[in-house]
């Protein structure tokens, strides 16, 4: 029950925060670009309920939902997304850089799969200390595209280091469909050049999801080295605000039929964990937080310049 | 006092950070077993394990990536760029990540990431092995960058630059590879940030920084007696000692600039832009920046010297100056 609240949660959130940015818009201000996650909140929640505390995150520019299932700060979060002091990064980073230190929560990137190399720093620190943590890379169809995507997994293959590879693909690339950007059927059949386990599983369901990132995990803290997951999605948004909807309309419905969180949600009717009324109260606990945490947003300060310099060095 | 070459003291310093500290890493192409190919991390496996230092494949960014994430972790690592020409494969880990991780997650995590490179022209190596890249990362805010010209303050920039919590990057020049100093037995530490006057002049200010700043020592002794040059190195470049330059440009009220790198938007522009605002009435004449050629690095000795300042090159404008 507490993974269906969490994925109503990041929906609830994204179209809150999609309307804010759209009302910023119609007066005039430029709030930053805001990239949606609604569709693949299964992911964020099976991969992260899978982990440890400790374990580390990398995070994407579609990052909302993974520092949400990772246990950053409702609040906070709103905002940093609105450019307040009292945001996760101070108001430094803005949506697609939500980090959180002491949650181990390595940041969101705009870099497309900027994360990926860096995820090899903190696998190699566990393993140098031997404290059993893993490192989890969440990255896009998109992502899998770039240099740094084979540098890092021929790396972490080489050296056996903890990581899990966590491909989201969403089927776009911005406005590029994943056949343009991959000539194989799946991206985790990538795995095959850098010998390591390669899985695909439905990234609309989370308790498989959570399953094979569990396994993974589990691998990895033993010392046999990455895996590659692919996560087939979709989202429900444009890449971003500011890029038209260009997806074939018939393509869109079909994945309607496939939404994560009414799939979860009859999972649990079906198996007497919670009915209609049980979910239904969920939603609504979980849009009171969210108005709570508009409010902190709203009264909160901007940040001050005066601190820039002391921020950029230690 | 011992005899040591350029290499030989900045192996010692990372020796004795690993000593001091479990923390301290090193890794890198050919930094195992071998010991780097310019030595750098020679005897270090063997001392501290393969834990601790260690190869990897070749991908630069992927090496820069893996010193970031450790550096995030907690780790200090240090890491060698074979050549500072390589940088440019590494440059989203570089500058997208390690350089602005801290400021955009609002100063929660820390950057100890040393980077260790060669650089400089001199060595017939032609354009993708002989570039001072120096300016591109002094344009990257985030960055630290020091340029020794002496082995003493090699190890003692690459002592100061692993204790830093910030990215560091250490250059030395390769036409330097064969210098070997008497050195005291022991740690020392040069600051970031402090300019060392190698000679004390009246008559015009140099301002230097590694093997240019060796160069140009050798043309203020050959000008002794006629030219009274006061000669300033640099040693590092970010931070910047301004003071110093400020101070001796007073004094002198002319100001040459000497680098290897590029002119255009080099350092000599940010420090003639600074005496400019600070010191422009003790300015007596205008200040001339001598550097490299607005041309790629060619391979053929006479093409090269052509493209960097010589020491006849620094002797005329001087004498023009004065």
């Amino acid at each position: 029950m507490a993974m269906y609240a969490m994925m109503v949660l990041i929906r609830r959130f994204e179209l809150r925060m999609t309307e804010i940015f759209a009302a910023r818009i119609r007066a005039g201000d430029f709030p930053g670009a805001l990239h949606s996650s609604e569709g693949q909140e299964a992911i964020a929640v099976g991969v992260c309920n899978a982990l440890e505390q400790g374990d580390y995150v990398f995070s994407t520019y579609r990052g909302h939902g993974h520092a949400l299932a990772r246990g950053l700060d409702l609040k906070r979060i709103v905002a940093e997304l609105n450019g307040k002091a009292t945001g996760v990064s101070g108001g430094y980073g803005g949506s697609m850089h939500l980090y959180a230190a002491d949650l181990h929560f390595m940041g969101g990137n705009g870099i497309v799969g900027g994360g990926l190399p860096l995820a090899l720093g903190t696998a190699y620190a566990s393993v140098k200390r031997g404290d059993g943590r893993v490192t989890v890379a969440f990255f896009g169809d998109g992502g899998a595209s770039i240099g740094l995507f084979h540098e890092s997994v021929n790396m972490a293959a080489v050296k056996k280091w903890p990581v899990l590879y966590v491909c989201e693909n969403n089927q776009y690339a911005a406005t590029t469909h994943v056949s343009k950007n991959c000539p194989l059927e799946n991206i985790a059949d990538r795995s095959k050049a850098y010998g390591i386990p390669g899985i695909v599983v439905d990234g609309n369901d989370v308790m498989t999801i959570l399953d094979v990132t569990a396994e993974a995990a589990e691998r990895a803290r033993r010392g046999s080295g990455p895996t590659l997951i692919e996560c087939k999605t979709y989202r429900h948004r444009a890449h971003c605000m500011v890029i038209p909807e260009h997806r074939p309309n018939q393509e869109r419905q079909a994945w309607g039929q496939r939404d994560p969180i009414e799939r979860f949600g009859e999972l649990l009717t079906e198996r007497g964990i919670a009915d209609e009324a049980m979910l239904a109260q969920v939603r609504d606990a979980q849009d009171r937080k969210l108005a709570d945490a508009v409010r902190f947003m709203e009264e909160s300060p901007a940040p001050n310049p005066a601190l820039l310099e002391e921020v950029l060095f230690a | 006092m011992r005899k040591l070459k350029l290499i030989q003291a900045l192996n010692e310093a990372i020796r004795e950070a690993m000593s001091d500290s479990d923390d301290v890493v090193c890794f890198g192409e050919d930094m195992g077993d071998y010991g780097g190919v310019w030595a750098l991390s020679k005897g270090l496996q063997k001392q501290f394990g393969e834990q601790r230092v260690f190869d990897t494949p070749l991908a630069e960014a992927a090496i820069v990536g893996t010193a970031v994430g450790a550096a995030m972790a907690g780790l200090r690592p240090v890491i060698e760029l074979m050549y500072i020409d390589f940088s440019t494969i590494a440059m989203d880990t570089l500058i997208n990540q390690m350089a602005k991780a801290r400021f955009m997650s609002g100063g929660q995590f820390s950057m100890p990431v040393t980077i260790v490179a060669p650089c400089g022209a001199g060595t017939c190596e032609a354009s993708q092995h002989s570039q001072s890249l120096e300016a591109w990362f002094l344009n990257s805010p985030g960055i630290k960058v020091a340029m020794p010209s002496t082995v003493y303050d090699c190890k003692g920039l690459l002592a100061a630059a692993i204790a830093e919590d910030n990215p560091v990057m250490v250059l030395w020049h390769k036409g330097m590879y064969d210098v070997s100093e008497e050195l005291p037995e022991g740690r020392w530490t040069v600051p970031l940030g402090s300019a060392a006057v190698r000679r004390v002049g009246t008559q015009v200010t140099v301002v230097s920084y590694s093997l240019m700043a060796r160069r140009v020592l050798e043309v203020a002794e050959k000008l002794s007696g006629e030219i009274d040059l006061e000669v300033i190195d640099l040693r590092s470049l970010n931070p910047i000692d301004e003071r110093t330059i400020i101070e001796s440009v007073r004094k002198t009220g002319k100001l040459l600039v000497v680098h290897e790198s590029p002119v255009r938007c080099g350092v000599g522009a940010d420090v003639v832009r600074r005496v400019v605002e600070q010191a422009m009435s003790a300015l007596t004449s205008p200040p001339r920046v001598l550097g490299g050629r607005d041309v790629p690095i060619p391979f053929a000795k006479s093409l090269e010297s052509a493209c960097i300042p010589q020491a006849d090159d620094i002797e005329r404008t001087l004498r023009h100056m004065v």
